[in-house]
C-alpha cells in the first residue's frame, strides 16, 4: 500500500518522539491510574465497594435508563433529520450545501450554557403569555420529567456540528451522484437507490456520527443540570457530594467504556475498508 | 491553486500518495444526460425541510428569546416589565460579571495557547509512529476526552490532585501551596481535554504534509529545523491558528469541569449564567442571564469569524 511506503523513511526510532510520547502518556495516564486507585483504596487496603455498590445505589438505574432513552432519541432524530438533508444537498444545488454547512456550524457559536439560557427564556413564555392557549400544553409536554423532550432538542443541536463533520467525511469518499445515477439507470426507485446503494456505503460514517452523538449525550451535564433533570452525568455529580469514591469510579468507568467502544468501532471500520482491497 | 506565499514545492507537481478518494469529482457523466436524471428540483429542498424547520424552532426560538430578553426589563421587576432597556447588558459587563468574563477569556486564552503548543508535538509523534495501534488508540482516546470529557474529568482530577487526591497525598503537594481549586488547577484540568482536541484537529493537517516535501527539502540539504521553519510550519500555520481558536472556543464554553471542580473560587462567565438562571440574582434581574449569554455568544461569534476562514485556507492546501 502507498501508506506503507510513505511511512517507512520516517519510521525509524527517534529519541525525541519517544520522549514526547512518554511525557504525554504520563500526563494522561497518571490521573486515570490515580483515580482508579482512589476508587478502590480504603482505610484497610483495597475494596471494591464503589463498584459493587453501584447497581444498588439510589438513582443509578433510573438516571442511566433516562440517559440511554435520551441518547437513543437524540441519535434517531439527528440521523433522520441530517442524513436525508445531506444526501439531498449532495445531489442538489451547491447553494443548498452551503446553507446546510452554515446551519450545522451555527450551534458552535452558542455555548451550551447560552443555549440553555435561551431555552429557559422560551419556556418562560409558556406561563407568562400562553397560559390559555394550546401551546401551553406543548410546553408542559416537552418538559415532562419522565422524558424531557426539551433535552433531546438541546442535544440534537449540540451534536449537529459533530455529526455533520462525521457524515461529511463519509460523503466525501462516496460519489453520491454517480452512484444514484447508476442505480437509477438500472431501474431502481429513489428510495431503493438511497437505501440499498447510498446508505450501505455510508455505514462507517453513520456509525461514527451516531456514536459521537451517543458519547456526547452520555457525558452532557450543562443543559440537564441547569434545566433541573437528573440523567446520568447529573447523578454522578449529585452522588459525588456524599460518596466521592463512587463518583470517581463511575467517571473512570464511563470514560473507559466509551473509549473501548470507539476503538472497536474504528477496528470494525478498518476491516470493512480493507476487505474489498484484498478480494 | 493560488501562488504559494512561501517557498514550498507546488502540490500540483506531486502525485497524491494515498490512494482512494481521487475519483470523486472527476467522474462527471456526459452533460445533458444527467440533467433529467437528477432528483426532481423540489425534491432536494423537500428533504432538507425537516432539518430547517427543526432548526428554526429549537435554535431560532432560543436565539430570539436571548435577543429579546437581553434588551428588555425582566418580568419580575417592579415596573416597566417588557420595556426596552440596555441596563441588562451594561450590568452584564460590570462588576463581578465583568471579572468573570475577563477571567473566562484569560483562562481560555492561556489553556488554548498551551494546548496548541503541546498538542502539535504529540500529534506529530503519533502520526509518524510505526505502530498503527498507537495511532488508533490515541485518536479514539482523544475523541473521548475532547467530546465526552467534562464532568468525569473533573472527578478524575479531584481524585488525583484534589485536597485528598492520591498525588497530593503522595507528594504532600498542599504543603507546597498547591491547590486544585484555583486558576492554575483549572488550567491543568482544562488541558486534559484541550490537548486531545488539538491532537484531533491537527492530525489531518499533519497527515496532509507530503513525504515528498520533506524529501525535497532534504535533497536540497535542508536540516530538519529548516524543513520545519520554511516548509512545514508555514503550511500548518492556518491549521494551527484554527486549532488555537477552536481550543479557545471549547475552553470558553466549558461549564461542567469548572462547576464540578472549583465551585465558585474561580469566577467564570458560564458559571455566572448558570447561577443567574437558578435565580441567584437580585430581584428584577431575571434577564441578566440572557444578557450574559449574549456576551458569551458575541465572544464565540468573534472566535468563529476567525476560525472559519482559517479552516478554509488550510483545507485548500491540505486536501
Amino acid at each position: 500500500m502507498a501508506q506503507l511506503t510513505s511511512r517507512s523513511p520516517l519510521a525509524r526510532f527517534q529519541p525525541g518522539r519517544a520522549l514526547v510520547l512518554l511525557v504525554a502518556a504520563l500526563y494522561f495516564l497518571v490521573p486515570m491510574g490515580a483515580s482508579i486507585w482512589f476508587s478502590i483504596s480504603d482505610n484497610n487496603g483495597i475494596g471494591f465497594q464503589a463498584y459493587t455498590g453501584l447497581l444498588g445505589a439510589e438513582g443509578f438505574t433510573d438516571s442511566l435508563w433516562l440517559t440511554l432513552k435520551l441518547a437513543l432519541a437524540t441519535v434517531l432524530v439527528l440521523l433522520l433529520l441530517l442524513v436525508p438533508a445531506m444526501i439531498a444537498a449532495r445531489l442538489g444545488s451547491p447553494r443548498l450545501r452551503t446553507a446546510l454547512e452554515i446551519l450545522c456550524t451555527l450551534p458552535l457559536v452558542v455555548p451550551p450554557v447560552a443555549l440553555t439560557a435561551g431555552m429557559i427564556g422560551v419556556l418562560r413564555w409558556g406561563p407568562d403569555y400562553l397560559m390559555d392557549t394550546p401551546f401551553f400544553q406543548t410546553f408542559v409536554f416537552i418538559q415532562q420529567p419522565e422524558f424531557p423532550i426539551v433535552l433531546v432538542l438541546a442535544y440534537v443541536l449540540m451534536a449537529l456540528p459533530l455529526a455533520y463533520r462525521a457524515l461529511d467525511a463519509g460523503l466525501r469518499s462516496v460519489d453520491v451522484r454517480t452512484l444514484v445515477e447508476a442505480a437509477r439507470n438500472c431501474g431502481a426507485s429513489w428510495p431503493r437507490s438511497v437505501f440499498t446503494v447510498i446508505l450501505p456505503n455510508l455505514r462507517g460514517a453513520l456509525l461514527n456520527a451516531g456514536f459521537l452523538t451517543l458519547a456526547l449525550v452520555l457525558g452532557e451535564f450543562t443543559a440537564a443540570s441547569i434545566l433541573g433533570y437528573q440523567p446520568f452525568p447529573v447523578w454522578i455529580y449529585a452522588v459525588g457530594n456524599s460518596q466521592g469514591q463512587m463518583s470517581v469510579a463511575v467517571s473512570v468507568l464511563s470514560l473507559l467504556i466509551t473509549w473501548v467502544l470507539l476503538l472497536l468501532l474504528a477496528a470494525a471500520g478498518r476491516e470493512r475498508r480493507h476487505k474489498p482491497a484484498h478480494s | 491553486m493560488t501562488t504559494a506565499p512561501t517557498p514550498v514545492p507546488t502540490p500540483a507537481a506531486t502525485e497524491k500518495l494515498s490512494g482512494g478518494h481521487g475519483v470523486s469529482g472527476t467522474a462527471t457523466p456526459a452533460p445533458g444526460s444527467h440533467a433529467k436524471r437528477r432528483a426532481p428540483r423540489g425534491g432536494s429542498w423537500l428533504a432538507t425541510l425537516p432539518l430547517f424547520v427543526f432548526f428554526a424552532i429549537a435554535f431560532g426560538l432560543p436565539a430570539v428569546a436571548i435577543a429579546i430578553g437581553a434588551f428588555t426589563v425582566s418580568n419580575d421587576a417592579e415596573t416597566g416589565a417588557g420595556t426596552f432597556t440596555t441596563a441588562n447588558l451594561s450590568d452584564s459587563v460590570s462588576g463581578a460579571y465583568w471579572t468573570a468574563l475577563v477571567s473566562s477569556v484569560k483562562l481560555s486564552a492561556i489553556t488554548a495557547l498551551i494546548g496548541t503548543l503541546v498538542g502539535l508535538p504529540i500529534a506529530q509523534a503519533v502520526v509518524t509512529s510505526r505502530f498503527r495501534m498507537l495511532r488508533e488508540a490515541v485518536l479514539t482516546a482523544s475523541g473521548v476526552l475532547a467530546n465526552f470529557g467534562g464532568l468525569p474529568l473533573a472527578f478524575a482530577f479531584v481524585a488525583t490532585l484534589g485536597n485528598a487526591g492520591e498525588l497530593t497525598k503522595l507528594f504532600h503537594l498542599t504543603d507546597h501551596g498547591w491547590t486544585l481549586y484555583s486558576f492554575t488547577g483549572l488550567t491543568v484540568a482544562y488541558l486534559y481535554f484541550l490537548i486531545p482536541l488539538m491532537v484531533l484537529t491537527i492530525t489531518p493537517a499533519l497527515d496532509g504534509l507530503r513525504v515528498q516535501w520533506r524529501e525535497a527539502a532534504q535533497n536540497n540539504r535542508a536540516t530538519s529545523l529548516q524543513y520545519w521553519r520554511h516548509v512545514a510550519l508555514p503550511i500548518l500555520l492556518p491549521s494551527l491558528l484554527g486549532g488555537f481558536v477552536l481550543l479557545f472556543g471549547s475552553a470558553f464554553a466549558a461549564y461542567a469541569t469548572a462547576a464540578a471542580m472549583v465551585g465558585a473560587t474561580v469566577p467564570l462567565i458560564s458559571r455566572q449564567i448558570a447561577d443567574a438562571l437558578s435565580g441567584n440574582v437580585l430581584v428584577g434581574q431575571g434577564n441578566l442571564a440572557l444578557a450574559l449569554s449574549l456576551d458569551m455568544i458575541i465572544v464565540a461569534v468573534l472566535v468563529m469569524a476567525v476560525y472559519l476562514p482559517l479552516q478554509r485556507r488550510s483545507a485548500r492546501w491540505l486536501s
